[in-house]
């Protein structure tokens, strides 16, 4: 295998990474908010307020890893990406400054109740955020950015008239709150939370077939934006089937409430066919017709310098993430509530 | 707004990010061993007022390290929103130190998370304190590997430039560059001292307001003898980065010293003015001082700015940066100094009002201490950005919109800093330590033995 490959493959994976964590942390975010608007709030609020634990607060390195290593190993994605995304990169950023600020705020401050513009934000951060984020992978196809005299250009008409950019939006909200709520009632039936549960498996079968027509819409919007990627895409339609399967075995299992823990995997099986699907077709380019992977990867010792890296990284990292979720996550006492929250 | 310059723009936006950042970067680092220090006590004691104050001052940091993160997150994203060319070109050679960092910080936000909620969960009074040690290191690996970049811009090694590419790259060349000794020691050491002089000033603030608690006077014990132990070190080590210049970074020393000949027996200038000529006025002239600490030697011969061509000299500013800075640095010494001696002092209180608000003024001045030596060290390496090979106004953004980037952002880190500030001191003031060593009963547990 080839560095490029492999760097993407790594760079793909946490991107990969962040979607999952980072969805159930944002739809998270918006259900508490939606419970405390219709007064389902007694009914679901504890149950994340429990699971918005320690584990989420590295949500955010996910993401920071993905950009720091996709500059390292493509620095020509610093110059186009860097130069065309000032403005959306900026507004992401206060974005996700708020959202992780009043966060912290809310949860390490001595407030007690909730407190509603706090829970304003964070709900509504957590459809801007990924709404905000997913429209790089719409640029990433061509067409929006352009070398204008030797500069980069975004061109906002293009980007804003575009049908396939307002479709991958769809899809990042629908997804978001799909994965979320799919997150949410395996960990509220561990919890041994039965009202809560009745709520968030609501919430998680009615995401869930907006969550397919989204999909469908954005798949043949592909077609018009960039027909070789979706000819590629083709090529691997066994992929984006296997993807359905899972789908279809997850919503089942939740709709028979039996097996949530394998229901879950069946979600994330599920995105991981199609995120690795479209990524796969999506090569050779990171930014269509201007970011090629093996014209544009950095020389050969750093990209093994970063490799080395990464490894030696994920072996201290690896533990760590489990020790973490031994401890919060899957430790059925912490999740009932009978040990403490925090300092 | 938008025919504004995106060159200055790039750097003020940066500039602000980082003036934010270093603060919470600084506190990030130097927490996690006054933690240690006060958990480690309250166990090897047997005085449950230490571990108390560990508890109360992790609360607190937490709020700091959530928002450190944010802004973090921002400086990570602005390298190659702002300095695309920066990063395309100069990736090649130090994208490793960068990319190794967010695994360090990674490990740290992990024990930091894990120590946060445990504090009741482990039998072993020893297994909650061990966790502090992935969390110093983290903290203390992210310092080494962002300042080893920054390093690298000063002192850039370890790559050939052809064709306007970096080629023949060795990264670990690059990463221990002659400058990151220096760099990274001064770092860590001033990043301990202003940790223990900021929580030093609260135990002050606390005293100040008439608060008698034995608590306190321990607090404030243990921080001021800390910020004095790390003053002692940052000076020392401030002391070697000067030789370092000397030898490495001519053109950055001349001109925090307005040294403009080349010279041997080289006096230090302290203060004063600049006329349009280069003529220095009004300045304090210490004579042989500069090459003694160039070269500890009073016939060290000091190269001056006229070697340097005038487009290529950093800008005279920094001579007031580096004169304050090393007042300042003077100062955090000796208060803690004088508070050690507090029994000997004239006077019959043992905590003198005077001194206490000495102490106060600690964590205020050793931030300012660590901004005047991030404006020297930044604005000393203009006009470069690679020190020789890539100038800052080759490296920014083409983009026209940073101006109102720079103002969202001024917006934003205001709303921030203002916001944290009220959840710290509401965090404090709605359960008073006196409060809860009573709920906690830990005066009855022998808090007093002393």
């Amino acid at each position: 295998m080839s560095y490029s490959i492999m760097a993407i493959t790594v760079l793909w994976t946490f991107l990969f990474g962040y979607l999952l964590v980072a969805s159930i942390d944002f739809g998270a975010g918006f259900f508490s908010f939606y419970s405390v608007l219709t007064g389902h709030e007694n009914k679901i609020h504890n149950i994340i307020q429990r699971y918005l634990s320690p584990v989420w607060e590295v949500t955010n390195v996910f993401l920071i890893f993905f950009v720091v290593g996709l500059v390292g190993f493509f620095p020509d994605a610093a110059f186009y990406y860097g130069t065309a995304l000032l403005v959306p990169g900026s507004l992401a950023l206060v974005l996700l400054a708020i959202r992780g600020a009043y966060y912290a705020y809310h949860t390490y401050g001595s407030q007690t109740g909730n407190n509603k513009i706090y829970m304003g934000l964070y709900g509504a951060t957590g459809l801007l955020i990924p709404a905000a984020l997913s429209t790089i992978l719409a640029i990433s196809e061509g067409g929006i950015i352009h070398m204008d005299n030797g500069k980069v250009m975004l061109h906002w008409n293009t980007f804003f008239t575009n049908p396939y950019t307002w479709s991958v939006i769809l899809l990042a909200l629908v997804s978001v709150l799909y994965i979320s709520a799919m997150f949410l009632s395996y960990y509220a039936q561990r919890a041994g939370d039965e009202v809560a549960f009745g709520v968030v498996r609501g919430y998680a079968l009615g995401w869930s077939l907006p969550t397919i027509l989204a999909s469908l819409f954005a798949f043949f919007q592909i077609n018009h934006q960039n027909p070789v990627h979706f000819g590629q895409m083709l090529d691997i339609a066994w992929m984006f089937i296997a993807s359905f399967l899972c789908f279809v075995v997850a919503v089942y299992l939740l709709w028979k409430r039996i097996r949530l823990g394998i229901a879950f995997i069946m979600v994330m099986l599920q995105f991981a066919f199609a995120w690795y699907g479209y990524g796969r077709s999506h090569l050779p380019y990171i930014l269509y017709d201007y970011i090629h992977i093996q014209e544009s990867i950095t020389n050969d010792t750093m990209a093994i310098a970063l490799i080395t890296a990464f490894i030696l990284g994920l072996c201290v990292l690896v533990p760590s993430l489990i020790l973490l979720m031994r401890l919060f996550l899957f430790d059925a006492n912490y999740i009932r509530g009978k040990s403490a929250k925090k300092g | 707004m938008s025919s504004l310059d995106p060159v200055l723009m790039s750097r003020m936006l940066t500039g602000l990010t980082l003036f934010v950042h270093i603060v919470l970067a600084t506190i990030g680092v130097g927490i996690p061993i006054m933690l240690a220090l006060a958990e480690w006590r309250g166990i090897r004691t047997g005085d449950n007022h230490y571990t108390l104050l560990a508890r109360r001052w992790a609360r607190g940091f937490v709020i700091t390290v959530a928002v450190g993160v944010v802004t973090g997150t921002a400086i990570g994203l602005q390298l190659s929103l702002l300095w695309p060319t920066f990063m395309r070109v100069a990736g090649k050679a130090i994208a490793l130190p960068l990319f190794m960092e967010t695994f360090a910080f990674f490990v740290e936000a992990i024990f930091l998370g894990i120590y946060l909620y445990t504090w009741d969960r482990f039998k072993n009074k020893w297994t909650h304190l061990l966790l502090l040690i992935p969390v110093a290191i983290g903290s203390s690996a992210s310092a080494f590997f962002i300042t080893s970049m920054n390093a690298f811009m000063n002192q850039p090694q370890g790559f050939e430039l052809v064709d306007g590419v970096f080629t023949n790259v060795n990264p670990f060349v690059a990463m221990f560059n002659p400058a990151t000794p220096t760099k990274v020691s001064h770092v860590l050491a001033s990043a301990y001292t202003t940790s223990a002089a900021a929580l030093a000033s609260i135990a002050a603030f606390n005293l100040l307001r008439g608060r008698k608690h034995v608590y306190f006077k321990k607090a404030l014990k243990i921080t001021v003898v800390s910020t004095f132990v790390f003053a002692v070190a940052t000076v020392m080590i401030g002391d070697f980065s000067g030789k370092f210049l000397a030898k490495y970074q001519p053109e950055k020393l001349a001109a925090a010293e307005w040294h403009f000949e080349t010279m041997t027996e080289a006096p230090l200038i302290y203060g004063g003015f600049l006329d349009e000529n280069n003529n220095i006025k009004y300045a304090l002239k210490i004579p042989y001082a500069l090459s003694i600490l160039a070269g500890n030697n009073p016939h060290q011969e000091v190269i001056g700015l006229n070697e340097f061509p005038e487009n290529e000299r950093p800008p005279m500013s920094v001579h007031y940066f580096f004169d304050l800075k090393v007042t300042s640095g003077a100062v955090i010494v000796l208060i803690p100094l004088l508070y050690m001696f507090r029994k000997k002092l004239p006077g019959k209180k043992p905590y003198p009002k005077w001194l206490l608000i000495s102490i106060l003024a600690l964590g205020p001045l050793s931030m300012s201490a660590i901004w005047l030596g991030w404006f020297l060290a930044e604005i000393g390496r203009q006009p470069w950005i690679v020190r020789g090979y890539m100038k800052v106004s080759d490296a920014a953004t083409t983009s026209t919109s940073v101006g109102w980037m720079l103002v969202l952002f001024i917006i934003l880190y205001l709303v921030l800093s203002v916001s944290a500030i009220r959840v710290l001191s509401q965090l404090f003031r709605n359960k008073s330590a006196e409060e809860e060593i009573r709920t906690l009963g830990l005066d009855i547990e022998g808090g007093d033995r002393k």
